[in-house]
């Protein structure tokens, strides 16, 4: 649909932020193994400051494609190096230029075997990372969202601990084997959708909905594997809790919102039938996910693992948001994602800085670091309150839309889910307690030293986002506004068509005006 | 009876192999050992030739010797392939032969003329031609896989990859034979016609056709034919083994398919079944057996069976009935492309091998590899490359390959195939990786830091820069030979 398509022109940002990353790469090999770390920086800086201007040049108004790029690559079938950004993926895709040279910062210390390697892993896994968000052509979307396996394998196997090579192999098979059917379901939908891989022309071709059955399924082991939903979350604990900190960062903020970012760009769009259909299924997956991931993270007594089901915990709240098909839903959920990237983002680094002291991540091994590293324990409580949602913070913004998109869904569904809230806050403050006001164990007192000044500087741009957009997320909501009301545009039709009277239905009748004011009440509700 | 010039001009490149073959060996005799490399060059020199004359040929398709030899775009593609295939081996082989103390002459001699005969099966248009071809190749290859003269292993996989093979040319030679009896000819063209009209339910035509797959499967090494596979590839010296794994399955492939399409395209009904039924158990068992390998020749031979499974998708494609014809070429095409590519990724993993040396000898155990990655960064990168490209993962050409095939299988509605394939693509993974995990994340022994370690040519480097670079770029801009796969595919009849 070539109305959808806002171009451009001059610059191509988007190639430019694919491949400074792999400049950086070159950079890295040429140079001496102990300036690996300065280059890759300094590489992802320049990323960082290079992907800017989407957000600056970014046109709230529409709901196409922006920054758009399109070239022939492949004949025959056709397929095209198409690349661009709408509201849904250019936040993510800052989310991840944001946080690719925090993630080296992280690693400055604590990596100090083959760190060459590790710099080069982390700038792979950067390009293939944006790759999935800004690409427009299916198979070039296949081709970064497998890519991105390689790169992490290794950052998991080659500097994760003890168990590193179990966890490293089973992340990689499970998210292998969740792709099969996506790949097979790219395939069938060229043929069925007029022979095109063309993200957007698929996505306005429609389909019988036995095959959107079909199709609906294959994405699900996908992206259902990758956000990853219950009951396909198992690989996740492992990897986390194996992965170095760095790893674990970009694992939790970035690789889990590319299996919600599926959910968003292609099974809601693409398959409306289906999706209305199968909903109470996902809003069940969903809920089961919050539940079980809050009252997992309860039990367990490795801080990594316990942030690792709070993950599994708060991406059941984005599912459930994608799935209640309504603006407010789908909005929360969009930030809920962004959100959960800065706060566990924060969290994971706080988890990599006391592991790097204490070389230990017990919960009962680590305690008092309230009086020991008051500096520290600052950040950490703010992390932790963000993640249980308190109002003036960015995550209580994205769960209440979420919350109030599920109410006009199911009241069930949405009191179940609130559930998770209280139970996050149980866990989180729980792990507070213990850790920052407990007392400090003699033998780990003398290694407890507070931050350093790169530390501080890491985690102070994450603080800063969690109170910019806790106080004022106008900007971001605005951004994403367009772009969210054309994937539910593209769902009311089907809903009407399929589901007349039903609740769902007025739901889309109050859309408009609901969610406009709603972003906004959420903005005063909160300063 | 005399032959005319222009059937001599379609078959210059054989002649001059066949010629250089002679002169090696004449000239072997009066080459001190130590000063043999120049017969390899001269070897390349001459592969460089035929390229170039082989080149003219695509797009045209020229009979010869009445019926006897065809050359058409489709055989020019394997030539081509399988030129590169040999000047790699070639390549591969002059350090390798010295460290493994067979520098022998006559090897040189050997390849060149293993070459012929797969040239012979490549534009076979007449069964015996394509016997005769195979049999070239095969009696070759069965010297050369027992050139270690001292090693038990390498004797043992020679004789029994002679026996079995001699076994198999027999099975093909007697459904030949059948056929014969049934059709009054053994051109592809002619046997056609025949099977098409009177003799498309003649149960004895069928034997033939059955004998004929089950000889081809021995060829290719599919499932339930493969049993010689491992030994061999096993005891045979390494490049021998990836001269064999790539370029005699390509050949084996090209002919097989030849004579599917050619005699038999229009019972398609009576074979594509079967063909089936191979593809999915060699397709399972290749990979699920490859996983408990713990020698690395052993465990590609697995996996070059489990190739020769996807390979086998393209066929039963190409053989599908009630679809259309450009779906059928597809199969066809989709498995040229993916022989290709599998002949860049087979020769780099084999050719890792050929240089990793613990002590005086060859390290294929995948113990071997361990901690690779410190000591030799470049090779490990490499390795990685190979394995994931076999693996099947982009950004490697290896995924190019799997996608095309499965593309292909899905646009003849046989997307549960293409399924299944990637389910055993998926489970590959695991025993690909895990030589990157060795070389990657487990600590080598003191004696392994102090042993083992790539031992690199100038001759290797080549090889392997043009491996990787086949694999990755292949991966990266696929079009060009994807438009020359589409070009050069057999008329689907």
């Amino acid at each position: 649909m070539t109305e959808m398509v806002v171009a451009t022109g001059g610059m191509p940002w988007l190639t430019l932020i694919l491949i400074l990353p792999l400049l950086g790469v070159v950079a890295t090999l040429l140079a001496q193994e102990s300036l690996s770390r300065q280059i890759a920086l300094a590489t992802s800086l320049i990323t960082f400051v290079a992907s800017l201007p989407l957000w600056f040049a970014f046109d709230n108004v529409t709901a196409g494609m922006q920054f758009v790029e399109k070239h022939q690559w492949i004949d025959s079938p056709s397929i095209h190096y198409a690349l661009g950004v709408d509201g849904i993926s250019m936040p993510l895709v800052l989310l991840t230029t944001f946080l690719a040279p925090l993630c080296i910062l992280v690693s400055w210390t604590a990596i100090d075997m083959r760190r060459k390697e590790f710099m080069i892993s982390l700038l792979v896994l950067e390009t293939a990372t944006i790759g999935v968000f800004v690409a427009l052509d299916f198979v070039l979307f296949y081709i970064f969202w497998e890519t991105m396996l390689i790169p992490m394998y290794l950052l998991i196997g080659v500097w994760g601990g003890p168990n590193r090579v179990y966890a490293a192999i089973k992340f990689f098979l499970y998210t292998l084997a969740g792709s099969i059917l996506l790949l097979v379901a790219i395939m069938v939908l060229y043929f069925e959708g007029g022979r095109t891989f063309d993200i957007l022309a698929l996505t306005h071709a429609s389909y019988s909905p036995s095959l959107q059955a079909l199709l609906f399924w294959a994405f699900f082991a996908a992206f259902a594997v990758k956000v990853p939903m219950f009951p396909f979350h198992t690989w996740l604990p492992d990897a986390h809790v194996q992965a170095p900190t760095a790893g674990s960062v970009i694992l939790a903020s970035v690789l889990l919102k590319l299996g919600t970012y599926g959910f968003l760009r292609f099974s809601l769009p693409m398959l409306p039938d289906a999706t209305v259909s199968f909903t109470p299924i996902i809003m069940t997956l969903s809920v089961i996910a919050i539940i079980y991931g809050a009252y997992m993270a309860l039990a367990q007594s490795d801080i990594k693992k316990l942030i690792a089901y709070s993950s599994v915990s708060h991406m059941g709240f984005v599912t459930l948001g994608i799935f209640a098909l309504n603006a407010q839903g789908i909005e929360g959920a969009v930030l809920q994602m962004i959100n959960h990237g800065i706060t566990t983002g924060g969290l994971f680094m706080c988890v990599g800085i006391i592991y790097e002291r204490t070389h230990s991540r017990e919960i009962a091994e680590n305690g008092g670091l309230a009086n020991a590293m008051p500096r520290y324990a600052t950040f950490l409580v703010i992390f932790a309150l963000s993640s249980v949602g308190l109002p003036g913070m960015n995550s209580f913004v994205g769960e209440f839309l979420v919350l109030l998109g599920v109410f006009a869904w199911d009241k069930l569904t949405a009191s179940l889910a609130a559930l998770g809230i209280i139970l996050s806050a149980v866990y989180i403050l729980y792990l507070v307690q213990r850790i920052v006001y407990g007392p400090a164990s003699p033998k780990m007192l003398p290694k407890l030293t507070d931050l350093s000044a790169r530390e501080f500087g890491m985690l102070v741009p994450l603080v800063v986002l969690v109170f910019w957009i806790g106080l004022y997320p106008k900007p971001l909501l605005d951004v994403m506004h367009s772009s969210v009301e054309r994937v539910i545009a593209s769902q009311s039709v089907s809903v009407i068509v399929q589901k007349e009277g039903s609740p769902t239905e007025h739901v889309l009748v109050m859309t408009e005006s609901i969610s406009d004011s709603l972003s906004q009440r959420a903005t005063e509700a909160t300063p | 009876m005399s032959i005319p010039f222009a059937d001599l001009a379609i078959i210059l490149p054989e002649l001059l192999i066949v010629g250089v073959a002679c002169l090696i060996l004449v000239l072997d005799p009066v080459t001190p050992t130590g000063k043999k490399d120049y017969l390899a060059w001269i070897s390349l020199g001459v592969l460089a030739v035929c390229a170039l004359i082989t080149m003219e040929d695509f797009g045209e398709t020229t009979v010869a010797f009445s019926g006897l030899v065809v050359m058409d775009s489709y055989a020019a593609f394997w030539k081509m392939l399988l030129y590169l295939v040999s000047g790699m081996t070639i390549l591969l082989s002059m350090s390798y032969l010295k460290e493994e103390k067979i520098e022998l002459a006559e090897y040189y001699a050997f390849v060149l003329l293993a070459l012929v005969g797969m040239m012979v099966m490549v534009s076979g248009a007449d069964l015996l031609t394509i016997y005769l071809g195979i049999e070239l190749m095969s009696i070759t290859l069965y010297i050369m896989a027992g050139l270690k003269r001292y090693e038990a292993r390498s004797i043992e996989a020679s004789a029994k990859y002679f026996v079995l093979g001699a076994f198999s040319s027999g099975i093909l030679l007697y459904g030949i034979s059948l056929l014969f009896g049934v059709t009054g000819s053994t051109r592809l063209s002619e046997i056609s016609t025949v099977v098409n009209g009177p003799a498309s339910e003649d149960p004895l035509m069928l034997l033939a056709l059955m004998l004929i797959i089950v000889g081809f499967g021995f060829k290719v090494a599919a499932v339930p034919f493969h049993m010689w596979t491992p030994d061999v590839y096993e005891g045979a010296p390494t490049s021998v083994t990836a001269f064999m794994a790539v370029a005699s399955k390509a050949a084996s492939f090209a002919a097989f398919l030849r004579v599917l399409l050619e005699a038999f395209g229009g019972v398609k009904p009576n074979w594509n079944l079967i063909i089936l039924a191979i593809c999915l158990i060699t397709v399972a068992l290749g990979n699920l057996v490859a996983i408990v390998q713990t020698n690395v020749k052993r465990m590609l031979a697995y996996s070059s069976i489990a190739h020769a499974g996807y390979a086998l998708v393209g066929v039963v494609v190409a053989g599908w009935v009630g679809v259309e014809a450009d779906v059928s070429s597809r199969g066809v095409s989709s498995l040229m492309l993916y022989l290709a590519i599998y002949s860049f990724m087979t020769i780099g993993a084999f050719a890792m091998i050929a240089i990793l040396r613990k002590g005086g000898l060859e390290g294929e155990e995948i113990e071997d590899f361990t901690g690779l990655a410190k000591r030799h960064k470049g090779g490990a990168f490499l390795m990685l490359v190979f394995m994931i490209s076999l693996a099947g993962i982009p950004p490697t050409a290896g995924f190019i390959g799997k996608f095309y095939l499965f593309m292909a299988a899905v646009n003849a509605d046989l997307a549960w195939l293409a399924i299944f394939g990637l389910v055993f693509a998926a489970i590959s993974a695991f025993y690909y990786l895990r030589i990157v995990m060795v070389m990657y994340m487990r600590e080598p022994s003191a004696e392994q830091e102090k042993n083992t370690r790539l031992v690199l040519s100038p001759q290797v480097s080549v090889v392997l820069a043009c491996a990787v670079a086949g694999v990755v770029l292949l991966g990266i801009f696929p079009g060009p030979l994807v438009s020359i796969a589409d070009l050069s595919v057999l008329p689907i009849k």
